[in-house]
């Protein structure tokens, strides 16, 4: 009873808006006691588990107390549509990559029906121009005016800080589908923010333990010195140096700057076994081509997270054969998943899938074990949170789970351009999980 | 380091540095002779950059790319010149300043509209693949050798024109007094309107010529936009031969840097620049006011 | 100098910010946000107005210092406690006025389109430093996790946390902003300043080192474009390099010419307009598709203006009040 009016308290005073929410995390701390947040990070033994918490708690109770307090919004309107708004960059650069994602997040909530828990639902798609500055006014509009369930979006990193930290503190569900930027997953980690892309430490990790498997010990980095590019190098170093490995040079080129010659005599000069690179889009197809064109190609092993030539192998040409990539997807993999998600994207959108497709379909099967494990009721967000977790998504790059942190825990893939295509050549790293430092939330 | 890879980034340099000098020299001109500020010049080069994946797509080759690339990049500044820039003569840089901000805005969306937001790639032509052996592993990309040819050729007609022929008298005096040239029955319009054409197929042809090796892609122009302008204060606005050696001391600068101050590798040529406006205010080869 | 505009207009500003004074009465969190971010704007370009429109300096890198000023916050406020207003806001707007005083005592020596570049030039510079080290996050951004409270001796007068608070805080600031720079152009600075936009070489051979004057000026603009940074990472909590980048010196020029170059006020319709404007392209139920192009329509949108609408948005209303005048005697 005590819970009940607590929380009764808390909800008046958030104004109707969180009536519909039932209860959020901190709602629920207050409910429990125990001063502490709640702890979800399994090798910090201290502090409880969230899924002990739930446990304790006995949310069961607790949920059913309180929708008996207050109607939730599916009891009042059960024929109210689900709301997702996408917050993705559907103008500027990355423009494809939002559509890319978009056109297969679409395509998994339209199988069973077109429904979500037995309810219809509703996209609200809004340009997040892949600009920081905008991000936060974006995520409001979302959160605030348009009213959304679900938030799933960015592609871009900066964006994802700006958004995500509004997320927390609306304690709004969100999916991220693309965007890798490391804290997302590690201090800004949050109970109602997933990933279901990868961590921008993860691509790249598997590659120092697939170079160094192969006797090449010494390797010369070379990346765009901006987050995504000084974090992916970092996941390569924390296997190739802490193996035994020798990283000779860093060269940091400043995003977004495509002018690599300097950096391409300097390598040549270096001489390392291989040459470890984090370039995407533009930047990648212009690395991979000056390094054919600089005569370095059959000289020196060159090699990147996946990014290097996902997508791009047809502007890259020749000059990307016999590249070796790790990734957590690769077009060619061989499962009955991967086979059907590329022949109804093909037959939907009439081109072929890529790695950020996959990414938006899981963002996509995600939403929908979390919404059909509560019959459509989103207000019920602990359960909903809880079905998440547990969720095993069969996705088209394998089957994966979530980390305590919610991002992915998924193979990677040794990948070869061959043909244009990158074709598996195996598993670098099974099930890798990002080491989420910093997450304690 | 050793002498030959320095030899080399020096080279590197120099071929960077005539690119923008391209890119620079339309946007140096324009002013120095209208008047205008054109942001926009940006976008020309990602235009002409376009034009060359289209064009070399549809006729097989860059060469014939390059070949229609600058009537095409001619007339289309031509045009523009007629219904757009036409109107600013008269008004404040502010004005030209957003104007052509506007003009931005809008060919980076008709860019994404037309050809979608991914990299695109243009095939180096097959007499100029391959790459001039300096060492086992240090080599030189021939199709570079030939841009920086192309751009050394462009900059020598350029100055030759301008100097030694009637046309370039004309110019040259448009852009001390148009008044007076007017009232000498030369027509000052068609001037104007031949300068920003030559001025948006320069930046389309460095575009053209650019594409293969930097690949075609959006925002393409706006990131050497900035660069221009630096090259263009460095050099004094109007003066074609500043924002010559402008260009190379930021080619050369901007590869140095990128080899001995890695760290500061992308606020070196600001650096310069504020050394060089330091001790000249107008720049190296300005007029000053 | 006619420094103030109008009566009538005077009175109209009042009753528009009367009826902001209402708005925070309807509880829509999103208008609020969005309000406040107009009126943050509309100081920035209100201060950018102060340098282009009465020093006649065209500043192209102006989103520098507002950047700072965020920037600042970020790096002074302890992470895990909130930072006392009365020293945080002070420490940041001091730091974009010496980034001011740094980049004008070069770039003021320059004139007319070497000014636009080279302002520009350094704000780059700004953006990259922020960009590609790792101060503060570097390209991802960074936080501000704990947003100012105002406090004296221990009594929390308010928190910027909550959003009225920082509802008014903006209105009232813009409202005192406007009014000081009134002051200054009307005291014997301001009007040295307005001489030089005039004729410098005039104000040179009268005895006025113009060098001097003009840096202060750019200094004074720096310092407002750092309260108003400061205001606008406040909103968000969060500041990423973007912030200091071209893009947001543009759009700054388009607020300041959209509402009318030499008006003060102005520029602060400006900035409501346009970020009003995005609001209307964006909205799928007012264009339909075309708000997938929102992009273009803010392109023709911004050309019309600078081409039709001579004078901006404040030109205008003090031409119609002045024609109606004539009208009236």
């Amino acid at each position: 009873m005590w819970d009940v009016l607590k929380v009764r308290a808390l909800v008046r005073e958030e104004g109707l808006k969180q009536s519909m929410r039932v209860f959020n995390w901190k709602e629920l701390k207050i409910l429990h006691g125990t001063g502490e947040y709640l702890m979800f990070d399994n090798r910090n033994k201290r502090n409880l588990t969230r899924r002990k918490a739930l446990s304790l708690l006995g949310v069961g109770a607790g949920s059913i107390a309180v929708q008996a307090a207050f109607p939730t919004r599916f009891a009042i309107g059960g024929d109210a549509k689900i709301k997702i708004g996408t917050l993705l960059p559907y103008s500027g650069t990355y423009t494809w990559l939002g559509e890319s994602i978009t056109n297969s997040f679409e395509q998994a909530l339209s199988s069973h029906g077109g429904k979500l828990g037995g309810r219809n639902f509703e996209l609200i798609k809004v340009d997040s121009e892949a600009k920081p500055p905008k991000a936060a006014g974006l995520t409001n509009k979302l959160i605030d005016q348009e009213k959304v369930d679900f938030i799933v979006g960015p592609v871009h990193s900066g964006v994802a800080m700006a958004m995500t930290k509004i997320a927390r503190e609306e304690n709004m569900m969100t999916v991220i589908p693309n965007a890798g930027a490391n804290q997302v997953t590690g201090p800004l980690c949050s109970p109602n923010v997933f990933r279901t892309s990868f961590s921008n430490w993860q691509p790249g990790h598997p590659m120092g333990k697939v170079l160094l498997e192969e006797g090449k010990n010494t390797a010369v980095l070379c990346y765009w010195s901006y987050g995504a590019g000084k974090q992916s190098a970092e996941g390569f170093k924390d296997s190739f140096v802490q193996g035994g490995g020798k990283v000779l040079k860093e060269i940091g080129i400043p995003f977004p700057k495509v002018e690599f010659q300097a950096a391409l005599t300097e390598i040549a000069a270096i001489k390392p076994d291989a040459v470890y690179v984090f370039f995407a889009g533009a930047g990648a197809v212009k690395f991979v081509k000056d390094w054919a064109a600089a005569g370095l190609k059959d000289k020196i092993e060159l090699v990147g997270p996946g990014f290097l030539t996902e997508g791009v192998t047809q502007a890259q040409g020749d000059a990307a054969e016999g590249i070796r990539t790790t990734l957590h997807y690769a077009d060619t993999l061989d499962n009955a998943a991967n086979r059907k998600f590329r022949a109804a994207y093909k037959r939907a959108f009439g081109k072929e899938a890529d790695v950020y497709g996959v990414q938006g379909f899981d963002a996509g099967q995600l939403i929908r074990a979390g919404v059909d494990s509560v019959r459509g009721d989103v207000s019920a967000q602990y359960d909903m949170i809880a079905a998440m977790e547990r969720a095993v998504i069969d996705s088209p790059r394998g089957k994966w789970v979530f980390s305590p942190a919610h991002n992915p825990v998924q193979n990677f893939y040794l990948r070869e351009v061959r043909g244009g295509v990158n074709e598996v050549v195996r598993i670098a790293m099974e099930n890798l999980a990002d080491p989420a430092r910093g997450c304690r939330a | 380091m050793d002498w030959l890879s320095l030899i080399i980034q020096i080279l590197n340099g120099i071929q960077y540095g005539l690119l923008l000098f391209l890119i620079a020299s339309g946007l140096t001109i324009v002013f120095g002779i209208m008047g205008i500020i054109n942001l926009a010049h940006g976008s020309f080069y990602m235009i002409g950059a376009y034009l060359a994946f289209t064009l070399s797509q549809l006729t097989g080759g860059l060469f014939t790319a390059i070949a229609l690339g600058i009537p095409l990049t001619l007339a289309f500044g031509f045009l523009l010149e007629r219904f757009v820039i036409r109107q600013l003569y008269h008004r404040d840089h502010l004005q030209q300043v957003l104007l052509t901000f506007g003009l931005i805005l809008i060919f980076n969306e008709l860019q994404q509209i037309l050809w979608g937001g991914e990299p695109k790639s243009v095939p180096v032509p097959e007499i100029l693949q391959g790459a001039v052996a300096l060492s086992d592993t240090l080599s030189y990309p021939i199709y570079r050798l030939f841009l920086s040819g192309v751009c050394l050729a462009m900059a020598a007609t350029m100055y030759v024109v301008i100097r030694y022929t009637r046309i370039g008298m004309q110019i040259r005096a448009s852009s001390s007094n148009q008044n007076m040239l007017n009232a000498l029955g030369v027509n000052v319009r068609l001037i104007n309107s031949l300068v920003f054409a030559c001025g948006v197929a320069l930046a389309g042809v460095a575009g053209i010529l650019a594409a293969p090796v930097e690949t075609v892609y959006p925002g393409m122009g706006e990131q050497i936009l900035i660069v221009s302008f630096v090259v263009v204060v460095i050099g004094g606005i109007g003066s074609i031969r500043g924002a010559f050696f402008g260009a190379l001391l930021i080619g050369v600068t901007d590869v140095l840097g990128q080899v001995f101050l890695p760290s500061a590798a992308s606020i070196v040529i600001y650096g310069v620049m504020a050394f060089v406006l330091l001790i000249r205010p107008s720049g190296l080869f300005g007029r000053s006011e | 100098m006619i420094v103030l505009p109008p009566r009538p207009i005077l009175i109209a500003l009042a009753l528009m910010v009367v009826a902001f004074a209402l708005i925070p009465m309807t509880g829509d969190k999103y208008w609020i946000k969005l309000i406040t971010r107009m009126f943050a704007l509309g100081i920035f370009a209100m201060s950018l107005d102060f340098l282009v429109g009465y020093t006649g300096l065209v500043s192209f890198g102006h989103a520098a210092f507002f950047g700072i000023a965020g920037y600042t916050l970020h790096l002074i406020s302890p992470e895990n406690q909130a930072p006392n207003l009365a020293w945080v806001l002070p420490v940041s707007v001091f730091a974009s006025a010496i980034m001011a005083l740094l980049i004008g005592a070069l770039s003021v020596r320059t004139h007319g389109i070497y000014f636009i570049m080279v302002t520009l030039a350094f704000a780059q510079m700004l953006f990259f430093l922020f960009h590609d080290s790792n101060i503060a996050g570097g390209s991802d951004g960074a936080f501000i996790y704990n947003k100012p409270v105002f406090t004296i001796l221990n009594w929390t007068v308010f928190d910027l946390g909550n959003r009225y608070a920082l509802y008014f805080l903006s209105l009232l600031s813009m409202m005192t902003l406007y009014l000081l720079l009134t002051v200054v152009l009307a005291s014997p600075f301001g009007a040295v300043i307005q001489g030089i936009k005039v004729n410098e070489h005039r104000m040179r051979a009268l005895g006025y080192n113009t060098y001097y004057y003009k840096l202060i000026s750019f200094v004074i603009a720096g310092a407002i474009g750092g309260y108003a940074g400061f205001l606008f990472a406040c909103i968000d909590g969060f500041v990423s390099p973007e912030l200091l980048g071209w893009r947001e010196s543009g759009l700054a020029l388009v607020m300041v010419i959209l509402g009318g170059v030499g008006t003060l006020f102005g520029p602060v319709l400006g900035a409501i307009t346009l970020l009003g404007a995005e609001e209307i392209f964006r909205d799928r139920s007012l264009v339909g598709p075309l708000a997938n192009y929102w992009q273009v329509l803010m392109g023709v949108f911004v050309i019309i203006v600078v081409l039709f609408l001579r004078g901006g948005l404040g030109g205008q209303l003090l031409q119609f009040v002045r024609r109606k005048k004539e009208q009236g005697l």
